[in-house]
Order: structure tokens, then sequence, then C-alpha cells
């Protein structure tokens, strides 16, 4: 199926638009292609092909909204999913925080399209998973892994005199590879926009030697460890972090950010002054898309500065209502990092714990950002500046403030998910208990 | 998470009552897959056509935010060829349409039969011929007017501010699967499923301290028509501590105006001591638990290693299945599997590859029997007849092994949930559901819950504060201590149990009565900041 170029796009919003009689009207457009590989007990298990096109309108009449959206792009099937809109649009109930379409915004250029990517092929996903199974059959080691490719589009319009337009292709890898006699495991995630930049073989591999290297765990006693962080492990706890910039649930009280007696904690140190956590469409690392959803421009924005709260997200109704300029949840997230390798990392330890990977995270206490998850795929004892021993993995519980607030060192950054983490050691990381998983 | 139907089209209230193609067309264009998949040379071949329609209305406070209409229609054909599956999905659902997809199928199992190393051996399954099944449902959500759902979640808002809250959401979310499977096999299989959820959430905050704390609603997602949103005294039970507890009917208003008194009570609550106490769950907490430490565990692709790299694989291995001994539980444990249980969210007549549903053990007297496994698996485990339950969120994705209903069954002797603290010295009772987490093998695993009593020398005592326990899952199971009777045996449920690459949900409930699990570890979840 087409991916539309900026100037197909624009011909079918715009014919689109042309059918409204509505107060207001915004349209919206995507289209993405995507392939994906599956294979566990070194073998491929499934494959399958996706391909997707909406356009969907948004009417309005007063504070009264309705949405339709319809998979065919013809004069009829434009005109009759702009109707059924307004139709709509006129049954609904009034929504009371509607707000008018968004005149023309500045958008900058955000490079997140890769023809390379976009002309992926099924035997490129086939020999991707072979180049991962055949190395790991030959170390008696079992992969399961997953291959995701896509190519997309997605543009908006509306009555106020705005149009979007942006093209994005993505690369999402992760494999686990385990020992043939069930006593390691091992695993590595990768994620680009260009898919030159993935190596397939050679990140196997990494899950390969974790594999290996995590056999015949040793246990150790819960506690409060030193850690080292890889940036795979704490990416989720970060997110989860800076989920809880939203200004309106702070300023209504039921938020960490909420501050006792009233208020925010904007403007307050809450993490060690070392911590800056930044988003940034233009990011040539980890770039996303230069506009929000309901066409925001996106731009830079500090949320951590020195470990002080430096910015809220705010919806453009909440923004209207308190008075401030609106400031939409970013698409990427950025923190810097520090000089300092993983190996110097490891070699300036006394005592602590290397940790690939948390998982299964969930909220304990949002009063105070508590998560618990477990370590998983390779989680290793470190001693006097060596790695000594695997240990068996451990269930934590921890808040990103408090791990932010114990750092010691941080170290290179690295891409995960799209967003940018360095590598982290921490002081007094609390595990809770042991688990015999594997 | 909101459930985000595949390629859903936003559509009008009054469309939801389309009744969709008849069968008599979706037979015909079945017949065109199947068809075509022989004549490419598929030695299997099933096609299914979904039409899945969604409501959901939200609300919060005073406000009706939006109500969301959604259908999703189209094919997903599942072939074998050389011994490979292969799939492939259109929503052109014509004669053309279908072709292009069965031919993509075909070629996507040949060109994989080149690496494959595991031919699909498939147990065999009658042929039922022209079938239909539905949910017995009293009323139909889809024909409830919208103003009448607005208005009850509204008067639910209502109540809970009137009696203190400072914020409430709630929400109905309403599905019908209208599923028609077809396969080489000899069935044609017509079904019509419903399931509703509403959903609640009250806060109450103390600007003072800084404090804010939430109480969930104590329903549970059904498979039922609106009738479950019409409130009735006989399916009401009295917990412990004060709490009223839901079985087959649900008093949304009643409910918000306990939440909100329970979520001023919780800003007050004392903290826990840690250590070790006995734990009276609430089946609507309980369910969870199960869910995760048991359900999960015995999903055979799971202990095969199928998932290794998403969900993970599982303790429960066929070694220990096969001692016929492995003590999963203590000896008044028996975990059932169940894809026909009335009201629950799992259930359907046939599964989506055509195989009659039933109910088999898990669990007997605490041993482990058995495991859930669909018509390529069961050979791996030397049965020969598929448990019924494979499952595909839409036409769009391929179907696979998930989980059916698991729940324990109550006790034999006449026990109430009253009885249950008579013998404990030093516990906590436990309902609704919490923050949930547990190990890829389904070992360690720590919940939470919604509201937390402390119970003293066979008292309730007071509410309770920062409360998590965790454990091990075979040691857990093996503490349970007494389940009470069928009296009190009510279903617990979810509407996104998630497994798979890409990712599928699917919606599933637990049944259980109140329960008692002595000396578990109980953590503190309190922090200072």
């Amino acid at each position: 199926m087409a991916i539309f170029s900026k100037e197909e796009a624009k011909k079918i919003l715009e014919k689109a638009l042309g059918f409204s009689k509505a107060e207001t009207c915004e349209i919206n457009l995507s289209a993405s292609n995507s392939g994906n590989i599956r294979y566990a007990r070194n073998t491929v298990s499934t494959a399958g092909y996706q391909s997707n096109q909406t356009l969907a309108v948004q009417s309005s009449y007063g504070n009264r909204v309705g949405v339709a959206t319809i998979d065919e792009f013809d004069s009829a099937s434009l005109e009759k999913v702009v109707r059924r809109s307004e139709e709509l649009a006129k049954l609904s109930p009034e929504n009371p925080e509607f707000l008018p379409p968004l005149s023309q915004q500045k958008y900058l250029e955000s490079k997140t399209f890769y023809e390379s990517t976009q002309n992926i092929s099924p035997e490129y996903r086939a020999e991707v998973a072979a180049a991962s199974i055949e190395p790991a059959r030959a170390k008696d080691v079992t992969a399961a892994g997953f291959l995701n490719d896509s190519a997309g589009m997605s543009a908006m319009i509306n009555s106020a005199g705005l149009f979007a337009y942006n093209q994005s292709t993505s690369l999402e890898f992760t494999v686990t590879m385990r020992t043939n006699d069930g006593t390691g495991s091992g695993w590595v995630t990768r994620d680009v926009n260009d898919v030159n930049l993935f190596d397939g073989a050679a990140a196997s591999q990494i899950a390969i030697d974790k594999a290996i290297m995590s056999k015949e765990a040793k246990a150790i006693e819960p506690g409060k460890y030193t850690v080292i962080l890889e940036p795979a492990a704490s990416s989720q706890l970060l997110g989860n972090m800076l989920r809880s910039f939203d200004a309106r649930t702070a300023d209504e009280g039921r938020s960490f950010m909420s501050k006792k007696g009233g208020g925010t904690k904007l403007g307050e140190k809450i993490v060690d002054e070392r911590v800056n956590f930044y988003s940034d469409p233009q990011n040539a690392l980890a770039p996303s898309p230069p506009w929000a959803g309901d066409g925001q421009a996106l731009k830079r924005v500090d949320w951590l500065k020195s470990g002080v709260v430096s910015n809220l997200a705010y919806s453009r109704y909440w923004a209207e209502k308190q008075g401030v300029e609106p400031n939409p949840f970013p698409s990427n997230g950025i923190m810097e990092g520090g000089d300092a390798s993983l190996e110097d990392m490891i070699k300036n330890t006394k005592k602590g714990i290397l940790i690939t990977r948390l998982w299964y995270i969930r909220n304990v206490d949002p009063q105070t950002l508590l998560y618990t998850g477990l370590t998983r795929d390779g989680t290793f004892f470190i001693e006097n500046g060596k790695i000594k021993f695997p240990i068996k993995n451990m269930r934590f519980n921890e808040s990103p403030i408090i791990m932010l607030n114990n750092l010691e060192t941080l170290g290179k950054q690295v891409r995960v998910d799209g967003n940018l983490i360095p590598y982290m050691k921490i002081r007094e990381f609390t595990f809770t208990s042991l688990s015999d998983a594997i | 998470m909101l459930p985000t139907p595949s390629m859903g089209s936003i559509i009008s209230p009054e469309e939801l009552l389309n009744p969709g193609l008849a069968v008599g067309q979706k037979k015909i264009l079945a017949d065109v897959a199947l068809n075509s998949a022989r004549s490419m040379g598929a030695s299997y071949a099933d096609a299914r056509i979904g039409r899945y329609l969604n409501q959901y209305v939200f609300t919060r406070e005073d406000q009706v935010q939006n109500v969301v209409n959604t259908e999703s229609f189209g094919i997903g054909i599942r072939v074998i060829a050389n011994g490979t599956w292969g799939f492939a999905s259109t929503n052109d659902v014509s004669t053309d349409g279908i072709k292009k997809a069965t031919q993509q199928a075909v070629a996507i199992a040949k060109a994989n039969a080149k690496i494959q190393r595991e031919p699909v051996i498939l147990a065999p399954v009658a042929a039922y011929g022209e079938v239909s099944w539905k949910t017995p449902i009293l009323r139909n959500a889809m024909e409830v007017p919208v103003s009448e759902k607005a208005e009850l979640l509204l008067e639910a808002n209502a109540a809970a501010m009137a009696n203190g809250a400072n914020y409430v959401n709630t929400a109905l979310f309403m599905v019908n699967e209208q599923k028609y499977f077809a396969s080489t096999e000899g069935s044609y299989i017509d079904q019509d499923a419903h399931r509703i959820w509403p959903y609640m959430n009250v806060t109450v905050i103390d600007p003072d301290k800084g404090k804010f704390k939430s109480r969930q609603g104590l329903s549970a997602p059904m498979g039922m028509g609106y009738e479950y949103m019409d409130p009735d005294p006989n399916e009401t039970i009295e917990g412990l501590g004060g709490v009223t507890l839901f079985r087959n009917r649900y008093d949304l208003v009643k409910d918000a105006t306990e939440a909100a008194e329970q979520a001023k009570q919780m800003l007050s609550a004392k903290s826990v001591e840690p250590g070790k106490y006995d734990l009276v769950l609430d089946p609507n907490h309980l369910g969870l638990t199960i869910h995760e430490s048991v359900g999960h565990p015995l999903e055979l692709d799971r202990v095969l290693g199928y998932e290794a790299n998403y969900a993970g694989t599982s303790f429960a291995t066929l070694d220990k299945w096969k001692t016929k001994d492995f003590d999963y539980g203590s000896e008044i444990v028996n975990l059932v599997a169940d894809k026909t249980q009335v009201g629950s969210l799992g259930a359907v007549g046939y599964d989506d590859e055509g195989v009659k549903t039933k109910e088999w053990d898990l669990v007997r007297n605490g041993k482990l029997v058995n495991y859930q496994a669909i018509r390529d698996q069961v050979h791996m485990i030397d049965q020969k007849e598929s448990h019924g339950c494979c499952y595909s969120q839409s036409w769009n994705d391929v179907q696979f092994q998930r989980m059916p209903n698991v729940s324990l069954e109550a006790g034999k002797e006449k026990y109430g949930i009253k009885d249950m603290l008579r013998d404990v010295e030093k516990g906590i009772y436990i309902a609704g559901r919490g923050s949930y987490s547990i190990d890829q093998q389904r070992y360690n695993f720590q919940f939470g819950g919604t509201v937390f009593y402390e119970i003293k020398d066979g008292e309730i005592v007071g509410m309770l504060d920062d409360v998590a326990y965790q454990s091990n899952t075979q040691e857990f199971w093996n503490s349970c201590a007494k389940i009470c009777d069928e009296s009190d045996y009510r279903m617990f449920g979810t509407f996104f149990d998630g497994k798979g690459q890409p990712s599928q949900v699917s919606a599933v409930s637990h049944g259980s009565s109140t329960t008692r699990f002595n000396g578990v570890k109980v953590i503190n979840t309190g922090r200072n900041i």
C-alpha cells in the first residue's frame, strides 16, 4: 500500500476539507506498512505483514464533537466520511473541554524516515533470524527473537489553516538467548530509524555471551546494593517518571508532582544536580516526529535541569485554564550522560551488581512513584572492580526519584526504544526478595 | 490502557445494531478461502470472518468526556502448506480480496517451510457442520441508549462527590464479537459473544498533608449483557470491614458511595508492620493472583519456549508434570480451566480453531495434572484432543493458545466469609486488585490490592495502608489453608491479558471464593520522599 508523499497527502486532505460544512473541521491521514518475523526454539514460528491506511475526520458545532474514519479515499468516500462526522457531532453530548483547531504552526525539521528501512524484504527478515539462530545453535544456546519494521506517514489539515506532514521508518529487534541446560539467559534490544545502523548478528552475539556468562548463578541476600544499570534496565523507570510531569494531575493534587500544602513541584530540585533530562525531536540519534497528534509543534524542552523540575506538560485545555502556554508531552526522552565507559564503571566498583534488564515493572505507589519489578537475562556480581559471578534474579522496590538522588556515576548514552539513556551507577538500590527464575 | 480494536472504524450508535452479513453469505465467502487454499496446495485451512463492535462511554465528575463506537470487519485466513503455518488477513471481504489473502497465506507458509524444523501436527477434531452459539444475555448493551448509560455513570459520580470524593472517573466498555469460523475439517460455526466492564476510580485528597488516595470500583468485567448493571440485593455480599461485594449484578452507585468513604479512611489508615500474616483474599483480588501464578505458567507454549522472548517461560516444566506428584498447592487446592462457564469472559461454544469448548483440571487435590494446549500442541504432551483454548483478538491477527478461564474450586464444607475471621490471629483481609508483578518463569510475585483491613484475634480492627505481599508460587499455593463454600463464589476478570509478538490481548475470568493463605510475607511499601 502507498505511503503518501507530502503532495499526495495534501491533495487528499484538501479535497476532504472542501466537503466540510461544520463550524470547525480537523482531518488526520495516516498510512503504514509493517512486516515482522518471530522465532523460538531455534526455528521460525510466525511471520506477518500488515498494511493500514486511515483518514479520520473530526467535525464540531460549538462544544459538540464527532469523529468518523474511513480507509477509502475517492471523492464519494471522502464526502461520506465528512458528512458522517458532522452527523455524529450533532448527536454528541457537549464536551466542555473541547478547543477549536490550531492555526498554522511552525515545525522543526526532523529526520525520521529512511528509504533503506522502507525497502526491507521478507528475505532480509529471514536472514536476520538465521544470523541469530545459527551462532546460538553452535554454542548450545536456544534463540527466541522478534524483528518488526515499519514505514509510515501521518498528516493533518484543519479549517483554521494548519497543515502538517511527517514520514517515519523504524526497526525494533529483541532476542532472548537461553542455554540448553536451562541455567543461563541473555537478552538484547535494538531500535533504529535507519536499517543500515542495525547489526542483528552482533546484537545476537551479545545475548549469547550473556546467556553463557549467566549460567549457574549464585544467590545473594536481597538488600540495598550499588547497581550499574544498563540503559535498557532504567529506560522504563525513567519513562514512568516522565509521565508524572502532567500539570493537570499535579495541580489537582493527585500526582507525585503535587506539593504538600498545594501547588506543584515545578522549580523544585527533586533529584541529583547532575541529572539533565530533556526531549528534542531533532536529536540525530533518537529523532521523533516534530508535531504532536493535535498539531502542536514539538521542540526541545528541558524537563529536569540540574535536578530541578523545569517544565510540566500542559494540554491545550489545561494551559488555557491556568493561563500558561501549552506544552505537549514529548515523543522522546534524552538523559544526558557522562564520559565513563561500562568498563570504567565496573573497575571503580568495590561491591555492586551489573543489571542487563528490569522487567514486569508495575507502579506500587503513585504518591512516591514507587515501582516493583525484577532483574532478568543477565545479572552479575561485581567485587573489587571485576565481574565475579552471575547472580540469581531479584525483585526490586524502588522509585526513580530515590534512584536519581542516589546517582553515583553517569556513563555513555545508548538509544533504547527511541530514547537516549546513559549507563548509570546508583547507590542503595533496594532489592526485597530472590527469584528462582532464569 | 484502553482497548483499541485493530483497524476499528468509528461508527454511529445505531450502526451497532446492524446485524452484519447473513450466515449464508459468510459461508459462501469462507468457502472461497477454503477452496482457494486447497487448490493452492494447502493441506489445511481455516477462515475467520469477524465483526467486532465496541462502545465506550467515559465520564469524570459531572461531565461526559467521550462516547466512542467502533466497528472492525474483515477475514483472517490460516493455512498449513508443506507442514508450516501461514496467515494473512484483509478487510477486503470480496471474492477477489479473499483469494489474494489466501494466496499470501499459502506463500508465507511455503517460504517459511524452508527453515521449518518442527512440522505442524494437528490433533483431530470433529466436523460439527453448521452450528451456532451466543452468550446468554438478557439485555444487549448495544441496544441500551447512550443517554441511559451516561446518566448511570453521572449518578455514580455524583454519589461519590456527595460522599467526599475530590475526583471521580467512570467508564463503561462494551464489546460484541461476531465471529464466523469455517475450516477444511467440515465445521461452519457462527458465534455472538458479549462482554461488559464498568470501570470506576475515586480519588480523595488531603492537600495539607500532600496525600492522595484512590479506590477503584469492585466490579468485575463479565461475559454478560447490560443486565449486569441492574442492582440486585440477592447478588450482593457483605464482605469484611463493611466492604460490599458483588456477584452477577453490580450496583455502581452503591460502590461509588462506599468508594468515597473508604478512600477517605485510607488517608489516615495505619501503615502496615512488615512480617508474616495470614491473608484472607477476596475473589475480586485473588483472581489476579490466580491469573499470574496459575493461568500463565500452565500455558503449554510458555512451558515449551515459544514465548521465551516476551512473556517468558515457566517453572511448571514437563518433567515436574510427568512425575504426577508435583505439589502445586495444598490438598484442598483444585484449579480448573473452563471455556464454558456462564457469565465468564472466556466463555464461547467453540474456540477460534473450531474445537468445542470444555472444562478440564489443571491442579487436582494439589497435584499438577494438566496444561492448556491447542490442536498443534497436544501431541507434545501425548494427548489426543485439543483443550479448545485457541483465540485471536481480531480477524486481523493469527489465533494461538490463550488462557481459558482458570478458577479455584469452592470449598466443599459450609463455610462463609465471616467464618474465616475465627481462625485468624494475625492477618490481613484484601479486596480488589492492585499492583501486580511476577517473574518470567512465574516463581516470585508481589501483589498489592484495593483495600486492606487488619485482622487481630479473629476480628477486623481497622484499615491498613502500604501493604504488598511477596511469595513464591508453589510456596503460596501450598500455604492455602481454607476456602469458603460455593455461596461465596464470584468471578474476577480482565479485558487485557497480553501475550504474543505482535502482542494480542484477550479477556479472561477467574472464579474463586474467599480464601485464606497462612504465613505470607508482607512488606511495607511506604516511602518518604
